[in-house]
């Protein structure tokens, strides 16, 4: 089993030599002649107004806090899925338990419009 | 049947590296051996999967012109099949532009990290029995932990960039994706409840006659075709294609997190996605498709990993059909459709599966009266899914579904 880790390893450093060794062959291949209207930011070809990073709509945060309590019940519900077959039927019922306190969860966030695109 | 890797391994490729090798210390040849065994192989899946997406990007033009009756490209070699690598050429080739606002290292990291994500996925799928590379006790939760890392690259490209288009883009990207995690994983829980395990050479023992002769002996799709089905959608969101390509979609932000990536780092982000949609075509026909497995024992002549391939091409193109078909939806829309109809239906069928592994198969009930069962719960699940989407309909104001009305007049005259 640790040899295959090994090669997770080795593959994760062969995955990031790709775009590396993409980026060395374009740098070698590619023309050069930069300005500053080229790099100027591209918005419509007009002078861009106003900073970009400012605070941004909260909505995105909301979806984000409900997304990291599904993401920790979903860390639970694996462990719980695979041992499955091996538990005790009040196995099922300690996960029915669990799953309507989140269904509560769930209905509760969507009450208070965390659900909401507005 | 021949099995390559079984012949790579013992093609005496290990001794010959040993030989070469034989200056180094005793107890140093083992060890390199392995690790340049892991580097040949790792190189030959990237070389293969590079290879795929090339040639996907061919399939994906010829197959959607066809759908929208054109013919594609036809110019480049026998059908255009050498426009990928035309592409390829012209994508090197072309000038390089970071914009002076952009954050340089945010900016340039974001086109390199992008590719990672999506390959090490590949590290897991099973192309035959014996022909995948890392067999982990937890590869299914290996695969979608690694894929779901990708949305760190993709708000770096987007902040990166100071462009706003690039902000908006990379903000939607990563509400999408976050949302549609939960569906995707929670889809799969289902199946490993019933198979027991997440290796994935495991699984696919599980559903088929070549498997060792365990439940349920037939592929995941038919006792979960619910879960299937939210697992396409939730997987198209989480590779963004269309009709889910909100965090770049033309008509409105240009071509968001990465409107102002020019030359090979587009092709980096081109690359990322075609890489995320093979391997998510491949870890779903592995979840639900039987992966090596043929459908019947008498079709075991054919090789493990034309099977593998089939139904990987076959659910690809499922998702070239879906963008060639739909159109965008709208960001609340999407939002909405994750959390209000996909979670709790995938709960409610977590809930059912749950019960019928219990009480049905665990009860040793014969396999007729669990597929029953199977069949029940998922009915319950289409009303289920059904009624929601009426629902919502309803309450969102938009005009009710009439299958019986009458078409309105088309202007064309016969």
């Amino acid at each position: 089993m640790s040899e295959s880790w090994v090669f997770v390893a080795v593959f994760a450093l062969i995955a990031l030599s790709i775009p590396l060794i993409g980026l060395l062959m374009a740098f070698a291949l590619r023309p050069k002649r930069s300005g500053p209207i080229k790099n100027s930011t591209y918005e419509c070809g007009l002078e861009t107004i106003g900073e970009t990073w400012i605070q941004f709509k909260v909505q995105y945060y909301l979806f984000a806090l409900v997304f990291v309590l599904f993401d920790v019940e979903t860390v639970f519900l694996y462990p719980w899925a695979v041992a499955y077959n091996h538990l005790p039927l009040f196995a099922l019922v300690e996960m029915f338990v669990f799953l309507f306190i989140l269904g509560v969860g769930l209905v509760y966030a969507w009450r208070k419009g965390a659900l909401e695109w507005v | 049947m021949t099995d390559a890797w079984v012949v790579l391994q013992a093609s005496g490729l290990r001794e010959s590296l040993a030989g070469l090798l034989s200056r180094l210390p005793e107890g140093a040849i083992a060890p390199t051996v392995e690790l340049l065994m892991a580097v040949l192989k790792a190189t030959a899946i990237v070389l293969v999967i590079q290879l795929g997406m090339l040639y996907s990007t061919w399939l994906e033009r010829k197959f959607i012109a066809r759908i929208q009756d054109r013919v594609g490209p036809n110019r480049i070699g026998l059908f255009g099949l050498g426009v990928p690598f035309a592409d390829m050429v012209k994508i090197l080739t072309k000038e390089d532009i970071t914009p002076t606002a952009a954050h340089r290292w945010v900016y340039n990291l974001g086109a390199v990290l992008v590719v990672p994500p999506a390959l090490l996925g590949f590290a897991v799928i099973a192309f035959d029995r014996h022909l995948i590379a890392a067999d982990l006790s937890v590869g299914i939760l290996f695969f979608f932990a690694v894929a779901s890392t990708s949305v760190i690259p993709i708000f770096m490209a987007g902040w990166g960039s100071r462009n706003k288009y690039a902000l908006i883009g990379a903000m939607r990207a990563v509400a999408q994706i976050v949302s549609y995690e939960i569906p995707q994983v929670l889809s799969l829980v289902g199946v490993l409840l019933l198979a027991g395990t997440l290796g994935v050479n495991e699984l696919i023992a599980s559903q088929g006659p070549l498997g060792d002769g365990g439940f349920p002996g037939v592929w995941f799709v038919f006792l979960q075709p619910i879960a299937f089905i939210i697992f396409l959608i939730a997987t198209s969101a989480e590779i963004e294609r269309t009709p889910f390509d909100i965090p770049d979609a033309e008509s409105e932000i240009i071509a968001g997190y990465h409107t102002e990536y020019s030359g090979i780092k587009f092709g980096m982000f081109y690359l990322a996605l075609y890489f995320a949609t093979i391997a998510a075509a491949a870890i779903g026909a592995i979840l639900f498709l039987g992966g090596w497995q043929p459908p019947f024992a008498f079709l075991a002549f054919v090789p493990g990993w034309a099977w593998m391939t089939g139904k990987t091409v076959l659910l690809v193109l499922v998702f070239m059909w879906l963008r060639g078909t739909l159109p965008r939806l709208r960001a609340d829309q999407l939002m909405a459709f994750a959390w209000k109809i996909l979670v709790p239906l995938t709960l409610v069928n977590l809930l059912l599966t749950g019960l019928i592994g219990k009480l049905l198969y665990a009860a040793e009930q014969p396999p007729l009266v669990v597929f029953a069962a199977f069949t029940v719960s998922n009915a319950v699940l289409l009303g289920l899914l059904l009624w929601l989407i009426a629902w919502w309909r309803e309450r969102d104001g938009a005009p009710a579904v009439r299958f019986d009305a009458p078409l309105a007049p088309s202007g064309r005259t016969a």
